[in-house]
Formats: structure tokens, sequence, C-alpha cells
């Protein structure tokens, strides 16, 4: 067996985690540093494996597996394939800006450290496993420990919000788990031996009234992760409250989560199911994207902007997954990896700016940008990414996603609306998202220098670390896509192969 | 060396990194890597022009360069560079008024706090410029459309400690969004159509296409030119967009940035051509937004802003001579008033550098402290004027003579009043600023040598650059640069005597209000008021967007945030309530009283007999 490069990249996080225990809790700056080397070592295992993976041969690459409960066919199997290496890869960036996001934490840092690295092991093991058990394992492992970092170092209705989130989230879990019993109880009654294999159970035809009603178990289970409107509003919320290293895994990698596992597990394994439910996603897409877009204009407070914005950002995700074609679909993953660097790069930004004028009140701002210039550039970086501006990583997601959903044909609802219109109306949404990013960049950086914020110190030492980092990404993969792209088309190509031959159902859409 | 033409477009993108991440601490390096930089841009354009030249290299004959950038199964995107006389000369152009533009920066931006990340802006936008002259596919053209978009948005609001400044550069990004938006959707229809964004590979496909498909997509591609060339009704930016350095004005948002959008019809002529309705619609926007923009100069007291008017109705006229079917006369036309329109914004920027004012009726008498930018300044207004033998009367002429003799007999009627509304206005500003009596105090004195030598370098072209097109010029710029076949100018000698006539009529005009009575303030106000009031005011067009902004999107806005709080917040918030309280209510069933547990036990036992003997009573069947 070679190297188990996964498998570092997963327990790494781990191996800090128990480190950080053993310390004292007085010696903060270690702590600190075990955290920032134990991401490091993920980040650069995840760099490798993001170059080392043959697109040639395509398909899950670097494979480890221990069997574990035998009798139930569950194994600890990890792989990754093109959908996943960017997730993975998106992950160890996040976590290790995220680090130096929370260097200067002060307020019981050694248990804040346990939890988070508790959390993005979790993260790492949903885009990891090859087994639906484990699947399943990671991404509650990934749901509770943001519950006591939200209730215990957040701010702004901190209970409150830390309650919702777990509870929607929990809700779906239990939708989703629903769904998973049924497909690994039918899958293995097909099989006639259990199995928790995914490729297996993937491979598996399901018949086609079993996908109709699992395959909205995993949409309603999941969506409520991505998040899906209506089910949305634990994530602004839980956006606000979360500190800020917690806000830029969340928002960058959990709600990535959501839309991964309906490719995965929904597409992936229920393709007529998905194929059903695609007109009702593309019309709540639509919601997410314009909807989202202009209550993101009307927000007073800086992160329930960015919270919208996400919801807004997501529903192109939606969009990618619900156009079900080739273009869609690389656009769509590719949108999560883009969205996810944008909105850790914003969250981390926000966290420096209140941590050093203890607001976060938008109109209360002005000139920043005359105090603050390096946090200021990497706002515009990040809003010009968000609007979709040529040049960065978002506006390849967004344009091949536009693409995908535009060439498809198809009429919806008995063609009172056709799938062209929706794309339309969606890409109508960078018009409404250049309206509020540049609204507020300019109330917060622009215009007159105001002498109530000199005290402001401009990002420096640690804090230059995620600006630098994730400004840099965005600028790279916006200029070169083809890395990034050509990774994840080799694995969307085959599910989209699947989801051709599937025979399409009739029904009530 | 054609072969190296993709330099032309990286070399100012360098400057741009190198200014950023190494020299900005030393400002007059950071100046200097800018205008090397721009500099070199500007020797390989010559070379490439010259090379264009001596290797025969036609608008029939192009030379394409293409490497892949993105591609997927059946979509393949490509960066390339597609050269042929139109980008030559567009290459030309956009770096000789950027090289002059960057040099004459030094001086007027010396002192400034921001002064090398001015010169980094400005590599930047001169790159993308040149990566949007020698796209050779849609999308290219559209990526760096946006990247010049953004630069735009940078430089309105460099300074940014003013609140108008700030709000202009929102206003314009937003603007032209909307453009963009109709442009994206045109350039998917062209994908979805012939499956390529190539510009060559799609002038093949169109030929047999369906005509009203060619039609909306033309349409649709054309909102971005309507937006970056600030026609109606999208023009609403580009007057605001003055809050920016008066070199950003000169280069940007007169020269080449605005121009950009006459220069995407140009080189998307073919499906212009291929949809005649809809160049029937460009022709008409273009000629109706030239006579719009001149009557609002008319009002005007900023100089910046009288000269921007005159820019929107300038590229009126560049639109309105690509849709009566003269890309020679539209692309003549954007050449000299590249020179001519960028020699008057950098004089107005030597005004202002030696006032610090812009309202043309707090100056006066300039002529005589200011002599060699009063100098400078009316040769570029008997340019714009279209006096003969100045580069606008033989640009503007060809776009006369082409709406004439392709039978827009309305069209060539308004292009004419336009004309003499354009030396009317601009010979206002000439009498009121320069001659005349000084209205206020000022110590008015000449610009250092840095801004004055840009200054007469661009005078001598506003002069000359109009004989490389002139009629009696063989082998013209009209056999350079054309659509289908070479056009052969022939002069026509109404038109030209038309035009004159129209052009000596306005500067006498001018003369005889402005210059002969000298007024303290703007006569048309006394005189008719309320004509004043709404051609100040642009038509009120403005006011209008705003309140529909204000009022729909903004309250569009409001509606949901509350719907979100209230409605969908509420649901899930009050299922959760339920829950809580319907948990409050249980509690009490299990109190620990033994006496409520007997009873309930008793009426369970009561309906499951009763249960149990209802078939026998008879009550179900």
């Amino acid at each position: 067996m070679s190297f188990p490069v996964l498998s570092t990249i997963l327990l790494a996080p781990v191996a800090g985690l128990l480190t950080i225990l053993c310390l004292p809790e007085r010696e903060e700056r270690l702590i600190k540093i075990t955290a920032a080397v134990a991401t490091f070592v993920s980040l650069a295992f995840s760099v490798y494996v993001f170059l080392a993976y043959d697109k040639a041969k395509a398909g899950l690459q670097f494979l480890e597996t221990i069997p574990w409960v035998q009798p139930f066919g569950i194994n600890y199997a990890l792989g990754v394939d093109g959908m996943s290496v960017p997730l993975v890869l998106l992950t160890a960036i996040v976590i290790f800006t995220g680090v130096f996001a929370s260097w200067d934490m002060e307020h019981r840092v050694k248990e804040f450290f346990v939890f988070l690295l508790m959390l993005v092991t979790g993260v790492f093991g949903v885009f990891m496993s090859r087994d639906l058990f484990f699947f399943y394992f990671f991404f509650e492992v990934a749901v509770i420990p943001m519950y006591i970092l939200i209730g215990v170092w957040g701010s702004t209705r901190k209970e409150y919000s830390a309650m919702k989130l777990t509870l929607y989230l929990l809700v779906g879990s239990a939708f989703a788990l629903i769904g998973l019993i049924s497909l690994y109880l039918a899958g293995s009654a097909a099989l006639g031996y259990p199995t928790f294999d995914i490729a297996t159970l993937g491979s598996v035809g399901y018949d086609l009234s079993f996908q109709r009603w699992v395959s909205f178990l995993i949409l309603f289970g999941f969506g409520v992760l991505v998040p899906i409107w209506p089910l949305h509003l634990w994530s602004p919320d839980g956006h606000v409250a979360a500190p800020t290293a917690v806000s830029m895994l969340h928002a960058g990698v959990l709600m990535k989560l959501g839309a991964y596992a309906l490719l995965r597990v929904g597409a992936f394994f229920m393709p007529e199911g998905i194929k059903f439910w695609a007109p009702l996603i593309a019309v709540l897409c639509l919601v997410n994207v314009v909807y989202g877009a202009l209550v993101a204009m009307q927000q007073r407070d800086l992160k329930f902007v960015i919270g919208y914005s996400s919801v807004s950002h997501m529903g192109y995700v939606l969009l990618g997954v619900a156009a079900l074609n080739l273009f869609s679909i690389t656009g769509a993953v590719t949108q999560m990896f883009a969205h996810g660097i944008m909105t850790a790069l914003f969250f981390a930004l926000v966290g420096q700016v209140y941590h050093k004028s203890h607001t976060r009140e938008i109109a209360l701002f002005g000139g920043l940008a005359h105090q603050m210039p390096r946090v200021a550039a990497g706002w515009l970086i990040g809003g010009l990414a968000s609007l979709g501006l040529p040049g960065l990583n978002n506006f390849v997601a967004e344009f091949l996603i536009f693409i995908g959903a535009f060439t498809r044909e198809q009429a919806l609802f008995g063609g009172l609306l056709s799938f062209r219109v929706i794309a339309v109306l969606a890409t109508l949404g960078v018009v409404v998202t250049a309206i509020y990013v540049l609204r507020v960049f300019k109330h917060v950086f622009l215009g007159p220098r105001q002498a109530q914020w000199d005290h402001l110190r401009d990002a420096h030492g640690a804090e230059v670390v995620p600006i630098a980092v994730l400004c840099g990404v965005l600028i790279l993969f916006g200029i070169l896509p083809s890395p990034l792209v050509d990774v994840i088309q080799v694995s969307v190509g085959s599910l989209v192969a699947k989801l051709e031959s599937a025979v399409q159902i009739g029904g009530i859409f | 060396m054609i072969e190296l033409a993709w330099l032309i477009p990286l070399l100012p993108a360098i400057a741009f990194f190198i200014i950023i991440f190494l020299v900005r601490p030393l400002r007059l390096f950071s100046a200097l890597t800018a205008v090397v930089a721009i500099g070199l841009s500007f020797a390989f354009s010559l070379a490439v022009l010259a090379e264009v030249i001596w290797r025969g290299i036609s608008m029939e004959q192009p030379l394409e360069l293409a490497s892949r950038w993105l591609a997927l199964p059946g979509l393949t995107v490509e960066a390339g560079l597609l050269i042929d006389p139109l980008t030559a000369v567009m290459l030309v152009v956009v770096t000789s008024v950027s090289l002059l533009v960057a040099i004459y920066s030094i001086g007027y931006m010396h002192g400034d706090p921001g002064f090398s990340v001015f010169f980094a802006y400005i590599s930047l936008f001169v790159s993308s410029m040149l990566g949007l002259v020698v796209a050779n596919n849609y999308f290219q053209m559209f990526f760096f459309w946006e990247l010049v978009g953004l630069c735009s948005y940078l430089l309105i609001g460099f300074y940014l400690h003013r609140p108008t400044a700030v709000a202009a550069n929102i206003k314009a990004f937003v603007v032209n969004r909307i453009g963009d938006f109709g442009f994206m959707l045109g350039t998917f229809m062209l994908f979805l159509g012939f499956g390529t964004f190539n510009f060559l590979e799609l002038a093949e496909a169109f030929k047999g296409a369906n005509p009203a498909f060619l039609t909306l997509t033309a349409l649709l591609v054309f909102c971005g030119p309507v937006a970056k060339s600030a026609q109606f009704p999208l023009h609403v930016w580009l007057p605001d967009a003055m809050e920016g350095p008066t070199p950003v004005s000169a280069l940007i948002h007169a020269a080449t940035m605005v121009a950009a959008g006459v220069y995407l019809l140009a080189r998307g002529f073919i499906l212009f051509a291929s949809a005649p309705q809809a160049q029937l619609v460009v022709a008409y926007i273009g000629g109706f937004t030239a006579i719009l923009a001149a009557t609002m100069a008319l009002a005007q007291e900023d100089i910046k802003r009288i000269l921007a008017y005159s820019t929107i109705s300038q590229l009126g006229y560049m639109v309105m001579a690509m849709g009566v079917g003269s890309l020679t006369a539209g692309m003549f036309h954007l050449t000299t008033h590249a020179f001519f329109k960028a020699l008057l914004f950098l004089a107005a920027g030597s005004i202002y550098h030696a006032l610090d004012e812009l309202n043309i009726y707090r100056m006066g008498g300039l002529a005589k402290s200011m002599k060699i930018t009063s100098g400078t300044l009316v040769i570029g207004a008997l340019a714009l004027a279209g006096v003969p033998p100045f580069s606008g009367f033989w640009s503007k002429d060809e776009i006369l003579l082409a709406a004439y003799s392709h039978g827009y007999a309305g069209l060539y009627v308004l292009a004419t009043i336009t004309a003499f509304l354009t030396s009317f206005y601009i010979f206002r500003l000439v009498f009121v600023a320069l001659f005349g009596r000084e209205r206020a105090a000022f110590h008015a004195h000449e610009a250092p040598g840095v801004m004055t030598v840009p200054l007469v370098l661009l005078a001598v072209l506003a002069v000359v650059a109009g004989f490389v097109g002139a009629p009696f010029v063989a082998h013209g710029f009209g056999s350079f640069v054309y659509f289908a076949e070479p056009e052969h100018a022939v002069p026509n000698i109404t038109v030209m005597a038309v035009s004159t006539a129209v052009a000596l009529l306005g500067i006498g005009g001018a003369w005889w209000v402005y210059g002969r009575r000298q007024p303290a303030s703007e006569p048309l106000a006394a005189v008719a008021p309320a004509l004043h009031r709404l051609l100040y005011h642009r038509y009120y067009i403005d006011d209008f967007y705003l309140w529909i902004f204000r009022v729909i999107v903004l309250g569009l806005g409001a509606a949901f945030n509350w719907c979100e709080r209230h409605v969908v917040d509420g649901i899930f918030d009050g299922l959760a309530d339920c829950i809580r309280a319907s948990g409050r209510r249980l509690r009490r069933v299990q109190v620990g009283r033994l006496q409520s547990y007997a009873l309930v036990i008793f009426a369970a036992v009561v309906i499951i007999v009763f249960w149990m003997a209802l078939p026998v009573l008879g009550g179900i069947r």
C-alpha cells in the first residue's frame, strides 16, 4: 500500500487536536502554532493531491480501504475524484487561513481550536469518504462542533442562532438519514449482499417511484445545508453569530457539503429522481439568487450582507445542479470552490474590522480605506469576485453555469416556463449583486476620512495571511481556470453520461 | 514581429504588478515603469502596423493566433490575437494616446498622495484595453470589456474622499453592468446558435442563419456598446464619470474605453450587416444620441461636463456611422476623435491645474496667460467643430456622406444640425473661458513642459490625422480599414460645403452670443429659463432612473426583507414555538396524581369497549 495521503490530510487536524489537548491552557501561542502546523500539513497534501490527480485516468484515486464492520459491509474507505479534489483543497485553504484569522482569539483558546479542528476533520471526511456510513458519520461530526463554537464564542444572539442552526441541520440530516438508510437497504437487497460502498450502491438501478421519493428526502435533507430557499434562514443568522474562523468554514465549506451531497448521493444514485425534481430546484434557485440579492441590499450589518449574498450565490450552484448538463455541473462545482474562497475572504475581513472597531453596523463606517488600505483592497477583490468580474475565479464558474442553463432546452410546468427564462433571470442577478456589493464597499471603505476610526490599524502580521492567500487563489484560478476546471470536468463527465442515459419520468412537472 | 503582438497587452500588465508589489514607495519610479511599458507597447504597435501594411495583411486575410484558455467537450474558449488593419489602427490609437496621457499625468498628478497607484491603474487599464483590441473572439472581448470597466470604476473613484466621486463610480459600473448583461446574453445566443465565440468562425456561420435569431442576437450584443459608449438610454454615467482625474477623463472617458463600444460594432460588423433591422436600430440610436447630448452640452457650465456631453454626441456619430453601414467612416472618426478629444480634455486639465476651477463662467482671458494651453485648445475645438482642414472635418464628413449616400436622409439632417450645435457649444466654451475679460481673480500660469509637450503633440495629430482619410488621398484609410470592399471616398461637394457652412455658422453664433457680449452668466437662463432648466438637468433622465432605483429596486428589497423576517422566519420560528408550547401543555398530563391517571385509564377502557361493541351495535359496516 502506498503512502496514505488522504488519511494524512484527514488525520493531521486530529493529531493537532490531540496535541492541543495535551498542551497547557496558557500556552496560547503554542496552541495556535500547533493548529497552524496541523492545517498546513493538510494544505500541503491537498495541494499535492490536486496536482497529482491523474486527469487522464479520471475516476476515484488515492484509494485507501480498511475493513471495519464486515457483516454490514462498513469500511473505512477513502478516495477522491474530480469533484471532491477541489473541495478538499478548498477546505484545506479555508481552515489554514481560518487559523490565521483567529490569531487574535483570546477567550478559551484551547477549547476553540480543539472544536475547530474537530469540525474540519468532519468536513474533510465527507469529501473523501467512499463509504456511505462514514459519509454520514463525518457529516454529523461537522455539524455538532458548530453548535458549541457558535454558542460559546459567538456574538449577536449567539444562543438563538446556534440552536436555530443546529435544529435546521439536524432536521435536515434526519431526513437525509432516512434516505441514506433506504438506499442502503434497497441497494443491498438488489445486490444480494450488504454494502455501504458508494460506487457499488450507485451502480444499482433503483426503482423509479423509489427514486422519486428517496431523492426528495435527500434533496430536502441536504438542501437545508445548501441552503435552498425557504430553508435558508439558519445560514444568515448563523453567519452573523459565529466567530470569524467558524463563519469562514461555515459559509466557505459547510454549505458546500449540501451541494456536494446532492450531486454525490442525489444525482449519482438516483439520476431519474433528480431529473424529476430538477424543475423545482430550478425555480427555488431563482428565488435564492434574486430574492437573496435583494434582501442583501437591505441589510445593515456587514455579516448579514455576506450571509444573504451567500444565499444568493449558492443559488447559482443550485442552478448548475438543476440544469444537469456538463457545463452547468462543472460550473456548479467550480462555483462551490470559488464561492468558498471568496466568502472566507469576506468573513476574514469582517472579522478584522469587527475585532478592531467592535461594530459591524454599515452606517457607522465610512472612509475606512484611508486607515485600512489592505483590508479595503481585499474587500474590493472579494466584492469583484462576488459580482462575477472576469479575471477572478467566480466569473468562470458563473459563466459555465449560465451557459449550461442557457443551452438547456426544457419546458417546465407544462410549458408555462422554459429553462432558458430561468437562466436569463438568474443572469440578471449579476446586476443586482453589483449594486449591493459596490454600495456596501462605498459606505464602509470610501468617502472622507473619519477621525473616529483613526485608531484602526491596517492588517498586519498574521492577519495578512488570509487576505493574501485567498485573493491570490481567486486571481490565480480566474486568470488560469483550466487546471481547476479540467479536474472537475473529468468526473462530471461520467456523472452526466449517467444522467443522459437515465429515462425521463413524467409527472407533476 | 507580429508573432510577438501578445506582448503589447502583457507589458502594461507586468508594469501594473511591478508598481503594486515592488516600486510603489518610489513615486517617480512607478511613473517611469508605466511610461516605459506603455511606450514599448506603442513601439510594438507601430511595428505591427508597419508589418500589416508591408505584409499586405488585409481585412479579408487577417492573421490569427490563438491558444485554448478553457476547454470542455463542446465548449472551447480561446485566448487569442486577431491582427488585421482594424486591430493595427486601434492599437496605435490606444497606445499613442495612452503614452501621451501617461507622460502628461507625471506633471498633472505631481504631489498627489496616490501618485504611484494612479500609474498602476493606468497600466492595468491600458493592458485591459489592448487585450480587448486584439481579441479574436467575443468571450475575450467580454472579459477585457469588463476589466476596462473595472479600471474605469477605480479611476473615477480615485479621489475616494470625495462623496461625488464615489457615487459616480458606482453609477458608472452599474449602468455598464446593465449593458453587459445584454452583451453577455448576446454571447450566449451566439454560442447557442453557432457553438463558437470566434469572430472568423462566426462570420462563416452567419451565412444562411435564421434572420430573426440574428436580429435578436445583434440587439443583445448592441446593449454592450450602448452602455460602454454611453448611448441613449444608458448615457447617464459618462458625465458623472468626470469626477475622476482629468487625464483619466481624457484617456478612458473620451479617447479609448468609451470608443470600445464602437470598436465592438466594427469587430462584429458582419453580425449587424447580417441583421439589417438591428443595424437600423443602431443607426437611429446613434443619431438620436448625437443630437440629444449636443443639446445637453449647450447649457452646462462645467468645462469637463461640456466635453463629456460632446463625447457622448461624437460617439453617437460613430455608432450612427456603423448603423448606416460604413465601418470606415466610424473608425476614421474614432481615430481623429481620440486625438482631438484627448487634446481638449488635457487642455481643460491644464486649466484646472492652474486655476483649480472648472466653471467656465469663473474663467476668462486665459488666452493671455496660458498661451500653449489656449492655442492647443482652440485647435482641438476647430477639429471638433469640423472646420477644414482640421482632422474632425474629414472624418465627420465621411459620416455625413455615408448617411447621405446610403439613403438615410433623416439621419443626415439630424447629423448636420448636430454639427451646428457642436461647433456652437465648443466655441461657447472657447469664447467664455479663453477670451474676454477675467471673471474672477486668479493667477493663471502655464503648465510645466511635461504637460505642454503632450498637448502640442496631440494638437499636431488633431490637425494632420484627418489627412490619412481625406478624399484626395489615394489608398487612404478607406482602402485599409473597411467591411466587405475597400471604400474610396468620393468627395461630395454639397455635403462638404454644407458641413463647413454649419461649422462656421456655429462659430459665428457662439461669437455673437458669448464672444461679443462677454456675459457674466449663462444668457440662456435669462432668455428661456424653462428650456435652460430642462437642458441643464439633462431632460431629467437621471432623476427618473434614480426614482426607479429608489422606489422599485429598493422597495422590492424592503418588501422581500420584511417577508424574510416576518413570513419565512415567522413560519419556522412559529413551528418551533408550536412544538415548545405543545410540550408545555402535554407536560400537564403527567403531573403524578393517581386519581387523574385512573380517570384516563377508565375513559380509555370505556372508549375501547365502545369501539369493540360498535359492529355488534351496527355502527361500522
